[in-house]
C-alpha cells in the first residue's frame, strides 16, 4: 500500500461540492503533480465535515490545518506556500470575527470545540466510498462482536442500557423497541432504516449517510440480528441523490466483502439490505406512513396499536429507527452501555446531531453531548446571530417543534428539557433567528408546511391545521380579528390530541409556542394593526428620510415597479400606492436613507 | 374473560374487541362517520375518540379511536367525558365548515350536543361555523366508505384517494370511466352524506 505523508481531507459533502470541490481537488492534484508530489501528498474526498458555512473546506493531516472557502485560482499558491515551503496559508484560515487573528487548527475553533463525535465518529477522516477506511476505523467490529461473541439478548439489554432513545424525534427507548420486535412472534421480521428526512433546514440524516455510509448498514445488521430480522429496507429521498449513490455502493461493497448476505463471519447469520428511494412526502417520517409507501400504497399513517414490532412491512415484526439512530449502534456494542450513558443527563443518553441554520453565524452540522445548553450551540459552536443582530428565538425540532426565546437559552438540550418549555429535540433541527423575524409570520410559515404536508387521512391534521392557517394569514395580513388568538389556543389543543399521527399532533407547537413567548407580538398585529419586527408585507411601508437622502437616483434605477420618484440631487419620494415592499431600495441604499415604518 | 371499566361499569366479555363494539354491546352509542362493521377499520374521521386509561396509571388519559382500539384487562374507557365530548364537537364543527349542506352531520351535531346558537358555541365553533372561509364544495366529508366497500365488497378498485391535505379527493383511476366498476352500488350505499348517485347506463 502506497504510503504518504500528507493527506488533504477535502470535505465532499453536497455543501461544499455545490461550492465545487470538485474543481479544487482537481486543482489539487493538477498542483501537487506540476511540484512532483503526487507521490506524497493525497487529496481525500470525505463525508460532510459540519461547517458548511465556510465551505468548500478542507483539513491537512497531520497538521490539523483547517481551511475554509477554498477557491480554484488560489490553489497553486497554497500548494507552493503550504506544501512545498511548509508555511500554512493564513488567507484561507478560520478568522472568529473582522480583525481578529487567524485561527490555523480545527481542534482550536470554536464551532469544533465543544463538539463530542460519536454518530459522525468519522466526520473528515474517511472517504465515505471506501469500505477499507470504515473497516480501518474500527469498521465492522461491533458487527462481528455481537455475532461472535453475543445473544440477541444481551445486544437487546445492552443498547436498552445505554440510554439511547430515537434520534428521529419520537425519543423512544431504541432498546425496548428492539425488545418488542424481538419477543414478537414470527419466522419473517423486517428491519428499517428511515432516512426520509423532511423537516426545512435539517440535514443530519443525509449528512452521516453521505459521510459514513457504513456505520448504518452495521446499525442495521446489529438490530436485524437482535430482533431476528435477514432483511433491511433503507428509506431514503430521491433528492438526497448523493446519499442514494453513496448507500448503494456501500452496500455493493458490503456484499462483496461478505459483511452482507449469506454466513456472515461464518457464523451463519444471513442479512440484506435493499434501498427504497421516497418521493420527498413529509407524512414518511411517521413510521406507519413509511411502512405503507414502502408497500406500495398511499403514504398514510394507520392507528397504532398495533404497532410495527407486531405488525409492520406486509404485517411482519418491524422495527423502524433513523438514520442517526442506527449511527451509535457500533459505538454502543463496542463502548459499552457505562460508556454511552456516562454521557447526557438522567434521561436523555449520549450526543444529538444539530443542523444548526438560519441567522447564525456558523452554519452546519453540529454533534453536541446532551446536557448542553442552547446557549452554547448557538452562541459558542454557532459563533452568535449574523451581522450583530439580537436574538429572538430558536425553532428546535423542526414544524413539530417549538419557538425557544432568549430567557430559555439556558434550557438543557434533552427530550424532557425540550418538552417541559413548549418544544421538542424532533431530529434536531435548529433555525436561528433575529429581531427582524416576526413570530406570527414564522408560525405561519411552519403551519403552511404542515398543511401542505398534512395526507388528508384525518379530520382534525386535514381541516384543523387549515383553518388555523388562515386565521395565521389572516393576523400577518393585518386582518386579525380580537378572538383569534383564542380560536388558535382551543384548535391547536384539539388538534394536538385528537390528530391520528405525530404529524397532526405536533402542527400545533409552533403557534402554542410562539403564542406563549411572543403574545404581544400577535397582540401588536391583531389591535394596533401592527408588525413590530417590519417584516410583514401587509402592515409595513417604506419611506425614505429626507434628511438622509442624497438624491443618488439609486433606490430609484433599481425599483422593479418605478414606485420612486425624485430628481437627481433631490429628495426621493415612495410611492405607497405602487410600492411592492420587495425591499431593493433599502438593500441598495448607501447612505441609510431607507426606512421601514409599520 | 376480559374485565374492564365502561363508564364507571365493570364489563366482563369473553372475546376481545373493538371499544366501539364492546361499547355497541352495552347498548352505549358512540358517533362514527368512518366505520362500518363489514370493513376494514379507518380511524380518520375521528369522531369515535374515546379516553383511555389503565388500572395502573388512571389519570393518564389518552384519547384512541374506538373502531380500531381494542378493549383490554384493566383497561378504564371513557366514552362521554368531557374532553371526549369537547373533541366531537370540534371534529364535527369541522367537517360541518366543510360540508354546510350534508344533512348526516347536522343531525349527528344535535346527537352529541353541538349547538348551532353561537352563544352556546366556543370560539373555535363560532369560526368554523360563521367565519370560515368555504374553500371545497363538495358533501364528501373524505370518510373513505367508499373506497373500502368498493376494494373489499366486489373487490373491484374501481375509485380511490387521490392528492393529499385539502386536496384530497375520491377519484376513478386517471379521472376517466372507471373499467372495474360493475355498478354494484356499493359506494353509494355506504356513503353517509349521499353524495354518490347512481346513474342508469343506457
Amino acid at each position: 500500500m502506497q504510503e504518504y505523508r500528507m493527506h488533504l481531507m477535502l470535505c465532499a459533502g453536497t455543501g461544499c461540492v455545490s461550492n465545487r470541490a470538485f474543481d479544487i481537488e482537481k486543482a489539487f492534484n493538477r498542483e501537487l503533480e506540476k511540484h512532483n508530489l503526487q507521490n506524497e501528498i493525497k487529496v481525500i474526498d470525505t463525508g460532510c465535515q459540519g461547517f458548511c458555512e465556510r465551505g468548500p473546506i478542507m483539513i491537512v493531516q497531520p497538521g490539523d490545518i483547517f481551511y475554509e472557502m477554498l477557491d480554484e485560482k488560489d490553489i497553486p499558491y497554497l500548494v507552493e506556500e503550504h506544501f512545498l515551503k511548509g508555511r500554512p496559508v493564513e488567507k484561507h484560515m478560520y478568522v472568529p470575527k473582522d480583525g481578529e487573528v487567524p485561527i490555523p487548527k480545527l481542534s482550536d475553533i470554536g464551532f469544533f470545540k465543544k463538539q463530542k463525535l460519536i454518530a459522525l465518529a468519522n466526520r473528515g477522516l474517511i472517504n465515505p466510498e471506501n469500505i477499507d477506511e470504515y473497516i480501518g476505523r474500527e469498521g465492522y467490529t461491533a458487527l462481528a462482536k455481537v455475532l461472535t461473541e453475543m445473544t440477541p439478548e444481551e445486544v437487546i439489554k445492552e443498547v436498552k442500557d445505554s440510554g439511547l432513545r430515537g434520534r428521529g424525534g419520537g425519543g423512544f427507548s431504541t432498546g425496548m423497541k428492539w425488545g418488542f420486535a424481538h419477543n414478537s412472534p414470527g419466522d419473517e421480521k423486517y428491519i428499517i432504516c428511515n432516512a426520509d428526512e423532511g423537516d426545512p433546514g435539517a440535514f443530519m440524516d443525509r449528512s452521516i449517510v453521505e459521510s459514513d455510509p457504513h456505520v448504518i448498514l452495521e446499525g442495521m445488521a446489529i438490530g436485524a440480528f437482535a430482533i431476528g430480522a435477514s432483511h433491511g429496507f433503507i428509506y431514503v429521498r430521491d433528492e438526497y441523490p448523493l446519499a442514494v449513490e453513496r448507500i448503494n455502493k456501500a452496500i455493493k461493497d458490503a456484499r462483496e466483502y461478505g459483511l452482507l448476505g449469506d454466513d456472515i463471519f461464518g457464523t451463519g447469520f444471513e442479512f440484506d439490505v435493499s434501498v427504497n428511494r421516497g418521493a420527498g412526502a413529509f407524512v414518511c417520517g411517521e413510521e406507519t406512513s413509511l411502512i405503507a409507501s414502502l408497500e406500495g400504497n398511499m403514504p398514510e399513517p394507520r392507528v397504532r396499536p398495533p404497532y410495527p414490532a407486531v405488525a409492520g412491512y406486509k404485517g411482519k415484526p418491524t422495527n423502524i429507527n433513523n438514520v442517526e439512530t442506527w449511527a451509535n449502534i457500533r459505538h454502543i456494542i463496542n463502548r459499552g452501555a457505562a460508556w454511552y450513558s456516562s454521557i447526557g443527563t438522567e434521561t436523555s443518553k449520549g450526543t444529538k446531531v444539530f443542523s444548526l441554520v438560519g441567522k447564525v453565524n456558523n452554519t452546519g452540522l453540529v454533534e453536541v453531548p446532551m446536557g448542553i445548553s442552547v446557549r452554547d450551540i448557538i452562541f459558542d459552536i454557532g459563533g452568535g446571530v449574523m451581522n450583530g443582530k439580537k436574538f429572538k428565538a430558536v425553532q428546535t425540532g423542526g414544524p413539530s417543534g417549538g419557538c425557544i426565546p432568549e430567557s430559555l437559552l439556558d434550557t438543557p438540550v434533552g427530550y424532557d428539557t425540550f418538552a417541559a418549555i413548549g418544544s421538542i429535540v424532533g431530529s434536531g433541527g435548529m433555525i436561528v433567528m433575529d429581531e427582524d423575524n416576526c413570530m406570527v409570520e414564522v408560525a405561519r410559515y411552519f403551519l403552511a408546511f404542515t398543511q401542505a404536508e398534512s395526507c388528508g387521512k384525518c379530520t382534525p391534521c386535514r381541516e384543523g391545521t387549515r383553518h388555523m392557517l388562515d386565521i395565521l394569514t389572516r393576523i400577518t395580513e393585518g386582518k386579525g380579528k380580537e378572538e383569534d388568538i383564542d380560536i388558535l389556543l382551543e384548535m391547536s389543543e384539539l388538534i394536538g390530541a385528537t390528530s391520528l399521527c405525530a404529524l397532526g399532533a405536533t402542527a400545533p407547537n409552533p403557534v402554542l409556542t410562539t403564542i406563549k413567548y411572543f403574545r404581544d407580538e400577535y397582540e401588536a398585529h391583531i389591535k394596533e394593526g401592527k408588525c413590530p419586527a417590519k417584516e410583514c408585507k401587509a402592515l409595513i411601508q417604506y419611506t425614505i428620510l429626507p434628511d438622509k437622502c442624497t438624491g443618488c437616483t439609486l433606490c430609484a434605477r433599481d425599483c422593479p415597479v418605478n414606485a420612486i420618484a425624485g430628481e437627481r440631487k433631490g429628495i426621493h419620494i415612495i410611492d405607497p400606492e405602487v410600492c411592492v415592499k420587495c425591499g431593493i431600495c433599502k438593500a441598495v441604499c448607501n447612505f441609510d436613507a431607507v426606512r421601514i415604518e409599520s | 374473560m376480559i374485565k374492564y371499566v365502561l363508564n364507571g361499569n365493570i364489563i366482563e366479555q369473553e372475546e376481545t374487541t373493538t371499544i366501539l363494539e364492546s361499547a355497541s354491546i352495552q347498548g352505549i352509542k358512540i358517533p362514527t362517520l368512518c366505520n362500518n362493521e363489514h370493513l376494514t377499520p379507518f380511524g380518520g374521521c375521528r369522531l369515535c375518540l374515546v379516553d383511555v386509561a389503565t388500572e395502573k396509571n388512571p389519570d393518564m388519559k389518552k384519547l384512541m379511536p374506538s373502531c380500531t382500539a381494542k378493549i383490554g384487562e384493566g383497561l378504564i374507557i371513557d366514552t362521554h367525558s368531557p374532553k371526549v365530548i369537547q373533541s366531537r364537537r370540534f371534529i364535527l364543527a369541522m367537517l360541518i365548515s366543510r360540508s354546510p349542506k350534508a344533512e348526516e352531520l347536522r343531525s349527528i351535531a344535535k346527537e352529541i350536543g353541538l349547538p348551532e346558537e353561537s352563544s352556546k358555541q366556543t370560539a373555535a365553533e363560532k369560526y368554523l361555523f360563521n367565519d370560515a372561509p368555504s374553500i371545497v364544495n363538495t358533501n364528501c366529508i373524505l370518510c373513505g366508505l367508499c373506497v373500502r366497500a368498493c376494494a373489499e365488497i366486489p373487490m373491484r378498485d374501481a375509485i380511490s384517494f387521490s392528492a393529499r391535505g385539502m386536496e384530497r379527493t375520491v377519484k376513478t383511476p386517471f379521472e376517466k370511466y372507471a373499467e372495474t366498476c360493475i355498478g354494484c352500488g356499493s359506494c353509494a350505499y355506504v356513503c353517509p352524506t349521499n353524495t354518490i348517485t347512481i346513474e342508469e347506463v343506457v
